[in-house]
């Protein structure tokens, strides 16, 4: 809508400006009502096929896996490690044993890239405890870069009891 | 701004303050919003891990299984009992094989709570071995703490 100014000598519109504004409010409620908070979440790959432990003849070329065994209290949570037989005290020396074992590089044919963890855990054990142990055994964070160990995880079947 | 006209006295806002933060907050909320189908549940508290870092890539029409704390799984937004997946896991496999697709291609996301037992989701991973899934992606909440 036009008005011609009382001194004549500028003609100055006026917009309305409520249709725009009750649309913009609207617009800003569609996007605060749908916005969904989603927290950064990451995976760790598993390829498991069930013939695996069939196939897993003995073979010269194969590593034997590394077998951590996970015992739980019985609260569920974690009462012992042991990888390959032998106790380990936390999962920080876990690491440091695993990288005893495989060495530090983990590049394209490495020995961190051939070798394979088996984790054998306590059916009742709580499962944020096998994800502290891959994570452990998957490799560490140094100065904010992500150095990868072990890539092949598996699990042995469960045992009820 | 007050302007005095003639007649009655007229009072106008100025607006355009108010409009520059509205259209800046619509961008805001435009940038933030998430399109992402992912399926998250409340009810499951994910344990943390550092190198739990986001994938790059987006995994191809994944199967998601989340297992509670009570040690039920939210198949498809409903609570179904760990013994009863199987089920629906057959119609996940027959729907792939219709689209000419393996079902060891297909990953399946377990998204399981930290205070679930370990044993439910080995349970969980030898019904989908048996179904013939071969692929998993184990779900933590990255934790960016030093």
């Amino acid at each position: 809508m036009a008005r011609r100014s009382s001194s004549g000598l500028t003609d100055k519109v006026e917009i309305n400006m409520t249709p725009m504004i009750d649309v913009v409010f609207q617009l800003m409620s569609f996007f605060m009502c749908t916005l969904k908070v989603v927290s950064p979440e990451g995976d760790f790959d598993i390829r498991m096929p069930i013939a695996a432990a069939a196939a897993a003849a003995p073979d010269d070329q194969q590593i034997p896996p590394v077998r951590v065994k996970l015992s739980a209290a019985p609260d569920g949570s974690l009462a012992a490690i042991a990888m390959n037989g032998t106790p380990v005290a936390d999962f920080d020396e876990l690491r440091k044993r695993i990288i005893g074992l495989v060495g530090a590089d983990s590049g394209p044919n490495s020995l961190a890239e051939k070798t394979e963890v088996e984790f054998d855990a306590d059916y009742a054990l709580k499962y944020a405890n096998v994800v502290k142990a891959i994570t452990a055994v998957s490799g560490k964070v140094e100065n904010g870069q992500v150095v990868e160990l072990i890539r092949k995880i598996k699990f042995t079947p469960p045992k009820k009891g | 701004m007050a302007k005095r006209s003639g007649g009655p006295s007229n009072t106008e806002i100025d607006m355009t303050p108010m409009i520059d933060m509205t259209f800046q907050l619509i961008t805001f909320f435009m940038f933030v919003m998430n399109f992402s189908e992912a399926e998250q549940d409340d009810r499951i508290q994910l344990p943390s891990s550092q190198l739990a870092k986001p994938a790059d890539g987006v995994i191809e029409k994944p199967i998601t299984l989340q297992l509670t704390n009570a040690g039920s799984v939210i198949y498809a937004g409903e609570l179904v009992a760990v013994r009863d997946i199987g089920a629906y896991l057959e119609r996940e496999k027959t729907l792939m094989i219709d689209e000419n697709r393996e079902p060891n291609s297909a990953t399946i996301i377990v998204r399981a709570d930290g205070r679930a037992k370990t044993g439910e989701v080995q349970d969980i991973i030898r019904i989908c071995q048996e179904k013939g899934f071969e692929r998993f992606a184990l779900r933590a909440q990255y934790d960016d703490r030093r």
